[in-house]
């Protein structure tokens, strides 16, 4: 299929697209004169270059089969490296995959209302995530559980909304990690919104540490009003953001031809904003471009487009069933690029880890996996009471009338309750 | 106590805000070099830098989203929304975020975002420009809504607005932009949530806010004269409603008139019927009644003046309420 073949990362051979198709490079891409997009360049992807990206284009450092190629702008960013963080990285893929599988089960026994699998996207979400720094802030759709990991999230928090013991589950002000948001989009604007702030503090106060944002979105939000509305507000006042789109080619059961004619990338230079195209599924080339990214927001030139090609594995949601609308082969195929295999081969071959490194990883995911399990079943019940506490900050007449009723309505079943224990007993 | 329209006591409130709250800012379309379609903000970039007084691109859903993202950081935003009919591309961020965010985090966030915006027809303006979408957003938890009907109440219940930590919709009656009144800058009519009683009487309470308190008054003194005395409530505040000044004027008068300019059906004077029906059941000597727009589309300018609720209406549903 186009979809699966389009988000092809560099290998030729399987790129053609079953559609005809114009050449990106020659149609949308082509920034206005006077484009913000940088003219510095010459690398794989293409996408900092003044022309669009072709639909095979990515930039990527690891391949499929384990194999590093050199990019001029980026590879600088992962050469200098502790192992300890190569491990890392791949410590942490494993960690959310294991932890998806636990959540996944806990759906189907019936401990959670609904879960939303990440499996395939642990590369885009933990090299993104390990590229920011503390001060940094992430504004997450709702499958974001890798990124959540590198901000320092107890996982066992994400599965408090998918119990509906609440709709939040974490402060947001301890990890800079927002809160996940369920309308789809609504949160790029936010993520503008923060970062438009963050340069007002450097306006009031220069000593303020200097931060960006990372707004994340898919490939399906892509389409959204809202995501237009926030790039052009991020374009028009520098504001230090990057936008974050996992394009996993799947919106539910949509294909991404029907969102977008081109690679999204592309969409970046009519914003007038640098845009690249990186491979999703490898884990150092979206550490390297999101790091060149954020330093980019930060030191005040303005937001930039990531767009990371990557694939969906698993279903939406442990509701959706996605043999109703694609095809096995292309699972399949995805699976070839898995971003696990290729960082472990790379380790192995670099002698950067041994089986008993491997052996451990594993056995941290099972501890963390029962540590998860363990949180959830002994969540207790949510309060009625904290909701009316919590609709506004200050006192509000009609929520305390409310409340009292409710209270007054409550305590009158004491008595029913009080003769049911006693006649129960008797 | 100096006298100055409504328009420029908004002005002159948000200036004061602006000046003694460094995290305050005031972000719309048109509302720097211009100084808004109406004015309001007028000469307030000159004076406090285009930082403070943003012209945002053409997106009212962005003015909000970003608006959101900024009080998250700190900031205290104040928005303008062009005009009534305009509000809609901002609805979702308004209603399933905004409104939301505190009660989402448990407690821990707050969205102290003001949102103005001038509403209400008589203005012989096109479509979209004359509208009172009030009770679709008093229907939404998590929002505060006031609205005020004189200059004072303008100049304090904006800068209320701002130091509310709840997002507060601010809605201007734009016909009663030019009214005069006097402005106390020192002392301030107290809780923006509170109703006032703008004039007393005994035989019926008529409940108007924003651009209909001055008919009501209007409409008051025409029934004096034909030996009513009636009781006018201005409301001030749309969410929360002060239900208790209400429910205590309907407890001494046994008749309740509710106006207002939106749709009666699915509106704020249902609401308030309601309530002081159980309230005050023994009290009221008739039933609840509403004067408000007909369930239509806002009409164009040439009829407008058969829709909006004018002495004569207000009139006939207090003879009405009389009658009983």
């Amino acid at each position: 299929m186009g979809a699966a073949q389009q988000a092809d990362t560099g290998t030729s051979g399987s790129g053609a697209p079953a559609s005809p198709r114009p050449q990106a490079g020659n149609q949308a891409g082509n920034p206005p004169a006077g484009s913000q997009a940088p003219s510095s360049a010459g690398n794989s992807a293409g996408v900092l270059r003044n022309a669009g990206v072709g639909p095979d284009e990515a930039v990527q450092l690891l391949d499929e089969h384990g194999a590093t190629h050199h990019d001029a702008t980026f590879s600088s960013y992962i050469e200098k490296l502790d192992p300890d963080v190569l491990r890392g990285f791949y410590r942490d893929m494993a960690t959310v995959r294991r932890f998806d599988t636990e959540a996944t089960a806990l759906q189907r026994q019936g401990e959670l209302a609904l879960w939303v699998p990440v499996i395939g996207q642990e590369a885009a979400q933990i090299g993104s995530g390990s590229a920011m720094n503390k001060a940094d802030y992430a504004f997450p759709t709702y499958r974001e559980h890798g990124v959540a990991l590198t901000r320092g999230l107890d996982l066992a928090d994400l599965l408090k909304l998918f119990r509906g013991v609440t709709n939040g589950g974490w402060d947001p002000r301890e990890t800079n990690f927002h809160l996940y948001t369920l309308v789809l989009a609504a949160q790029t604007l936010h993520a503008v919104g923060y970062a438009m702030g963050i340069s007002r503090d450097l306006v009031a106060d220069p000593t303020t540490e200097p931060a960006a944002v990372v707004a994340y979105f898919g490939d399906g939000a892509s389409s959204e009003g809202d995501v237009h509305e926030s790039m052009v507000f991020a374009a028009s006042y520098d504001a230090p953001v990057v936008f974050f789109c996992q394009n996993n080619n799947w919106a539910i059961s949509v294909p991404f031809e029907v969102q977008s004619k081109i690679p999204l990338v592309n969409r970046a230079a009519g914003y007038g904003m640098p845009g690249i195209r990186v491979d999703g599924n490898d884990v150092l080339a979206v550490y390297a471009v999101t790091q060149w990214a954020l330093d980019h927001a930060r030191s005040g030139h303005g937001p930039v487009f990531i767009e990371a090609s990557t694939y969906r594995v698993g279903a939406h949601t442990t509701a959706d069933d996605p043999t109703k609308y694609r095809m096995n082969a292309e699972e399949e195929l995805w699976k070839t690029r898995d971003p696990l295999a290729r960082l472990e081969t790379y380790l192995r071959a670099e002698n950067l880890a041994d089986d008993a490194f491997f052996e451990q990883v594993k056995n941290d995911g099972d501890e963390l996996a029962a540590h998860v399990r363990r949180t959830t079943l002994a969540l207790g019940s949510a309060d009625i009471r904290h909701k009316f506490a919590t609709v506004y900050a200050e006192a509000h007449p009609l929520v305390a009338e409310e409340l009292a009723w409710f209270e007054n309505y409550e305590a009158s079943f004491a008595d029913v309750d009080t003769e049911n224990a006693q006649g129960g007993a008797a | 106590m100096s006298t100055m329209t409504m328009a420029k006591a908004i002005n002159e409130g948000l200036r004061a805000k602006l000046a003694n709250d460094p995290k305050s800012f005031l972000m719309g379309e048109d509302i720097g070099s211009l100084g808004g379609v109406y004015r309001i903000t007028e000469g307030l970039k000159a004076e406090f830098g285009a930082h403070r007084v943003m012209d945002t691109p053409l997106a009212e859903s962005g003015i909000i989203g970003t608006a959101l993202g900024m009080a998250l950081r700190g900031h205290r935003p104040i928005c303008e929304i062009q005009f009534d009919g305009f509000v809609f591309p901002a609805f979702n961020q308004i209603t399933t975020q905004l409104a939301k965010i505190r009660t989402r985090s448990d407690g821990q966030l707050s969205a102290p975002v003001v949102i103005r915006i001038p509403y209400g027809g008589g203005i012989g303006s096109i479509e979209h420009h004359s509208e009172s979408p009030e009770a679709l957003f008093a229907h939404t938890p998590g929002l505060r809504i006031i609205t005020p009907s004189n200059a004072n109440d303008a100049y304090w219940m904006i800068q209320q607005a701002v130091e509310c930590k709840d997002p507060v919709i601010f809605f201007e009656p734009k016909r009663r932009y030019w009214l005069k009144g006097e402005v106390d800058t020192e002392n301030s009519p107290g809780d923006p949530f509170k109703a006032h009683v703008v004039r007393e009487g005994s035989d019926a309470t008529l409940v108007a806010y924003g651009p209909l308190v001055p008919v009501a008054l209007a409409a008051a003194n025409a029934a004096a004269e034909d030996g009513h005395s009636v009781e006018v409530i201005d409301l001030r505040s749309i969410s929360p409603i002060d239900f208790d000044t209400v429910e205590a004027s309907v407890n001494k008068t046994g008749r309740l008139v509710v106006a207002h300019e939106a749709p009666t059906f699915g509106g704020i004077g249902g609401e308030i019927a309601s309530r002081i029906s159980e309230r005050c059941f023994y009290s009221l000597e008739a039933p609840a009644i509403r004067v408000g727009g007909f369930h239509m589309p806002y009409p164009v300018a040439r009829v407008e003046e058969h829709y909006l609720p004018d002495i004569d209406r207000m009139l006939e549903a207090l003879d009405r309420a009389f009658a009983y």
